[in-house]
């Protein structure tokens, strides 16, 4: 630790190098470019040589970088000052998408202002967490139950309101997002072996209560080649490419990208198939190489972080980094059902693409503004 | 909670964190190699599988259509049925530029602008790898020229399909119903995972109703094709299950007769064998081609056929509500008798008018010099109104309703085709609740008559005949009486259903009733004595004819001074033979005048055919399965020749 602290010291004294006056973080910098890129390459084939294609990804890399480097210049004491605000507008705005929202595709999820729709729901992915910290972390941790118990009512009550829209996807993921704050806090095991437990007792109970299609959807959606003329037939033509692609894979561009048939919506969550089936086994080991970076350092930087509430932002942005790789490929090979959940950076655009690289910014204005503590 | 506990311990939090972040990154490391292993399994382990499904190749998963099931009349003859044709069919992401295609593809073949429109919005509605036809029912001409054009576009191919077809075009469509194109809107309700845009689904009649049956269950096909997506070959198959036959209690050639003997007039005919509630004929005229909308009809069509003024899409059988006119008389005497306000041999004189107490207002008989002196038999043979007025009066509304509703007057049947309406039998919280006024005596009298509020549809007035017909017993009316397997060709009944009988108290009083109505056809003053010369049968049945507009107090009704549109209506309903009674029948000739003149002699066409033609040659007694429990005494069998 002293040597850390050595740096910093020196660090602060110097604020010499281009990276430290952007506040960025190199080793984390330097994985998500190389993810970005990767993007990139894979698309193009994809896309079926698409040039237009790759260039509104590029700007949409682009923006998302810019907002990583803004939210990276913030001082995290100030992202937690406006926590509580930014936790009440999103929750106002979800309100207001419920009763004044449009419906693309038959769900309430945007607000339509004019010059561009909003998605609160989005929005939620941060702020929740965001929430949970803050709320946890003045006082000491792990919290008691009563400070646990008003924690997960912050959780539950956006969950729901998102669930209602209805967009069950985004209503987990913000749910785990604050889970995982839970998780980070220190609550002791006997307690999450608990929940776990209650929580997986719930199952048997709602599926008796269910009805006969209710239950047909369930086992559908669970399995989905059962399916095949529906959600079934992109999980065979994906198992496919992933297949052929072997250990080394077809080579770039030489992928059947009528495999896929880059269809707009589903492409995005099933690109890892295009990679699978360009780069073999070995690229997807260097993939989940630089995820895996990725992972290291962010856990590192949370590790690293001088109070509780940036502590628990930053393990639980990183550990839904990882929920999205793991969902993602776990669908796209057949382990999991299809939930529409994109493989970050690389997929094509998307606003989880914004609000993830959102996330790398507070964790990047979390490591580079730590301040010298006094041993 | 304690106190110590309010000051953070930065150390023991950082070193808790420490731990709980190296756990995740031990999970996730964890969990990636469950993804690796998996991984591994379908790159390593199965490779050459999937290499060899990839390779210059797809895998294609398609729908395989099912037949739908054929509809057959109760002899075996074909009602609707599925002809072969080609169609073209277009796979989307197979296509560079679907617009040059078409363009080109219209040189070959005739193309509209409705199909490429239709087209395009099916198109907007599915995925892209699934094929869309673009025109179907090509000619053979066609498909010859397009197969020797083939190479020039690559994802259209010509595809076998089968579309339905009914021979006999209009006749008796409002019960057998067609199939069209399945909507938007359709697809969001159903089980879409046994239909896709562009498949048939009933939209009316037996074939909506019994869709389920019909359609079968589809197959799914999973083919291997080349870059151009033809098909190399079929790697496995899951057969489509076909669809159901039915078949119908109808007749094709009763339905003929019936709709035929109604000639030019707008009206329809109901009749329904009262021993298993089977429709023997259920016509509605005028009808229309439902041929026209198998294909996809145009607009110009569709609009003629809706604002045409004689409404040939409206089912008047089950849907044209109509007072009754003088047909409930029969039910109102026996309500009279079975409450035992009346003695039936006590006369009653009629002198064509009647007059409330207190009132000014003469209530009219339809014969203005009167009836003279009648009993009930007499006033039902020649329908006189005044001993009704009267009847209805000693009555009173309550009771005279409440007899009549377990007829089936105001609830639907509950036939096998949707769309049914209720008729109206008029009470005093009806009233009260609908128009807000108190019920007035002289409504009372109108509505023994049948006149007024009331309203029956024709197929009520056929079941409430069929229960006065088998003392009570009711049964549910049902269009399909078989289901066949096209595969195994088992054939299984349908067993019918009784609806809540009527409740009898003396049926003496029944048989009295039915007597007078046998008169009604059989004696030299009935009103349908017309109908019973050369009847090889004894008919009961009762006229009526209802207004449709009413007259002054004074002034006479002379038919052909009033305009067509607002003649009365002529209803007839009867049924035969008396003692064993095997069909019903419910007329109504909408402006026809006179019940006696117009609407019986259709009746009698019908239970001519019925019982001289069909019954005798009908090798199947009828299955015991269609037997109810409760059918009364005096029904038998069928007579076996």
């Amino acid at each position: 630790m002293s040597l850390f602290t050595a740096r910093a010291e020196v660090l602060q004294a110097n604020r010499r190098t281009l990276a430290d006056r952007l506040h960025m973080d190199v080793p984390l910098l330097l994985c998500l470019l190389t993810l970005a890129v990767i993007s990139l390459f894979v698309l193009y084939s994809a896309s079926g040589q698409k040039i237009d294609v790759i260039w509104r990804q590029a700007v949409r890399l682009g923006a998302a970088f810019f907002i990583m480097l803004a939210l990276a210049q913030l001082n995290p004491a100030s992202l937690k000052r406006w926590t509580p605000w930014l936790f009440t507008l999103g929750l106002i705005l979800l309100l207001a998408v419920l009763f004044a929202g449009d419906t693309g595709k038959g769900a309430q999820r945007w607000l339509d202002l004019g010059l561009f729709r909003f998605q609160p729901s989005e929005m939620m992915k941060l702020a929740v967490p965001m929430m949970v910290a803050w709320y946890l972390s003045d006082h000491p941790l792990p919290p008691n139950l009563k400070r646990l118990a008003i924690a997960c009512l912050i959780i539950i009550l956006p969950t729901l309101l998102i669930a209602k829209q209805p967009d069950l996807g985004t209503a987990l993921l913000v749910a785990s997002a604050g889970i995982f704050v839970l998780l980070f806090s220190g609550i002791s095991w006997r307690l999450i072996i608990a929940s776990s437990a209650a929580l997986a007792a719930c199952a048997p109970v709602l599926w008796h209560f269910m009805h006969d299609y209710q239950r047909q959807r369930v086992l559908t959606f669970l399995n989905p080649e059962q399916n095949p003329l529906g959600a079934g037939y992109h999980i065979i033509q994906s198992k496919i490419a992933i297949g052929s692609g072997g250990l080394y894979g077809k080579g770039w561009l030489n992928g059947t990208q009528s495999q896929l048939n880059f269809l707009p919506e589903r492409s995005t969550d099933f690109i890892f198939a295009a990679y699978a089936e360009e780069f073999g086994l070995f690229g997807i080991l260097a993939l989940l190489a630089v995820y895996l970076l990725v992972i290291m350092r962010g856990l590192l930087i949370a590790s690293q972080a001088q109070d509780s509430y940036t502590r628990l932002l930053a393990g639980s942005l990183v550990m839904t980094f990882f929920i999205y790789i793991f969902v993602n490929i776990g669908m796209v090979t057949g382990l999991m059902p299809v939930v529409g959940v994109p493989l970050p950076l690389v997929s094509y655009g998307g606003t989880s693409m914004v609000t993830l690289m959102a996330g790398f910014g507070i964790l990047m204005s979390i490591h580079t503004h730590r301040k010298l503590l006094p041993r | 909670m304690a106190f110590q506990h309010t000051i953070k311990d930065h150390f023991r939090e950082t070193r808790l964190f420490a731990s709980r972040a190296v756990l995740a990154l031990l999970i996730s490391i964890g969990l990636m190699i469950v993804l690796l292993v998996r991984l591994f399994d379908l790159q390593v382990v199965q490779h050459d599988t999937y290499a060899v499904l990839s390779d210059k190749n797809r895998v294609h998963i398609r729908g395989v259509s099912p037949t739908r099931g054929l509809i057959y009349d109760r002899r075996g003859v074909l009602l609707a049925e599925n002809l072969p044709s080609y169609r073209l069919e277009v796979i989307s992401e197979q296509v560079d530029d679907i617009d040059a295609t078409i363009a080109e593809l219209r040189q070959l073949i005739d193309i509209s602008d409705d199909d490429i429109a239709e087209f395009k919005q099916d198109l907007k509605s599915n995925k892209r790898y699934k094929p869309i036809s673009l025109r179907s029912r090509l000619s053979d001409e066609e498909v010859a020229r397009f197969a020797v054009n083939r190479y020039r576009f690559p994802g259209v191919d010509t595809v076998a399909h089968l579309y339905r077809h009914y021979p006999f075009n209009g006749r008796g469509v409002h019960a057998l119903g067609y199939v069209g194109r399945i909507s938007e809107q359709e697809l969001q309700t159903i089980d879409s995972d046994n239909y896709e845009g562009g498949d048939f689904i009933g939209k009316t009649g037996v074939e909506r109703f019994y869709e389920d049956l019909l359609r079968g269950e589809v197959g799914v096909e999973r083919i291997e094709t080349n870059a151009q997506g033809r098909t190399l070959r079929v790697l496995n198959r899951d057969a489509p299950v076909p669809g159901l036959n039915l078949y119908l209690s109808l007749d094709a050639e009763l339905q003929r007769i019936a709709e035929a003997a109604l000639g030019d007039n707008n009206g329809a005919v109901v009749a329904i064998d009262p021993i298993d509630g089977s429709v023997l004929a259920l016509a509605s005229m005028p009808t229309f081609d439902p041929n026209l909308f198998v294909g996809g009809i145009d607009s110009k069509t569709y609009s003629a056929l809706e604002n045409s003024p004689d409404q040939p899409m409206f089912n008047r059988a089950i849907r044209g509500r109509y007072p009754p006119g003088s047909t409930v008389k029969p039910f109102i005497g026996l309500a009279g008798l079975e409450y035992g306000v009346i003695d039936p041999n006590v006369s009653t004189y009629c002198q064509g008018w009647y007059m409330l107490d207190g009132d000014e207002r003469k209530y009219r008989d339809w014969k203005i010099t009167g009836h003279g002196p009648v009993d009930l038999t007499q006033a039902i043979i020649e329908s006189c109104d005044v001993y009704f007025y009267d009847l209805a009066l000693t009555l009173g509304i309550d009771r005279l309703s409440h007899f009549l509703e377990p007829f089936g007057f105001s609830d639907i049947t509950g036939i096998d085709i949707s769309g049914e309406l209720t008729g109206l039998v008029p009470t005093r919280a009806w009233k009260r609740r609908t128009k807000r006024q108190p019920w007035y005596p002289g409504e009372t009298l109108i509505t023994g008559i049948g006149q007024g509020f009331f309203l029956t549809t024709p197929l009520q007035l056929a079941t409430a005949t069929a229960a006065l017909a088998s003392y009570g017993s009711q049964l549910r009316p049902r269009l399909v009486a078989a289901t066949e397997d096209p595969d195994s060709g088992e054939k299984v009944w349908l067993p019918s259903t009784p609806n809540v009988a009527v409740p009898v108290g003396n049926p003496d009083n029944w048989a009295y009733i039915i007597r007078a109505m046998t008169k009604v056809v059989h004696s030299v003053k009935g009103t349908a004595h017309r109908i019973s010369r050369g009847a090889n049968f004894k008919i009961a049945g009762k006229t009526g004819t209802s207004q449709v507009f009413g007259i002054k107090q004074d002034e006479k009704y002379v038919a052909e001074d009033v305009a067509k549109k607002l003649r009365d209506h002529a209803l007839f309903i009867g049924f035969a033979p008396v003692d064993k009674p095997r069909i019903s029948v419910a007329v109504i000739v909408e402006n026809g005048g006179s019940g006696g003149a117009v609407a019986s002699p259709i009746a009698r066409e019908v239970m001519d055919y019925y019982l001289n033609e069909i019954l005798p040659n009908e090798a199947l007694p009828v299955p015991a399965a269609n037997t109810p429990a409760n059918m009364p005494v005096n029904t038998t069998q069928a007579p076996i020749p």
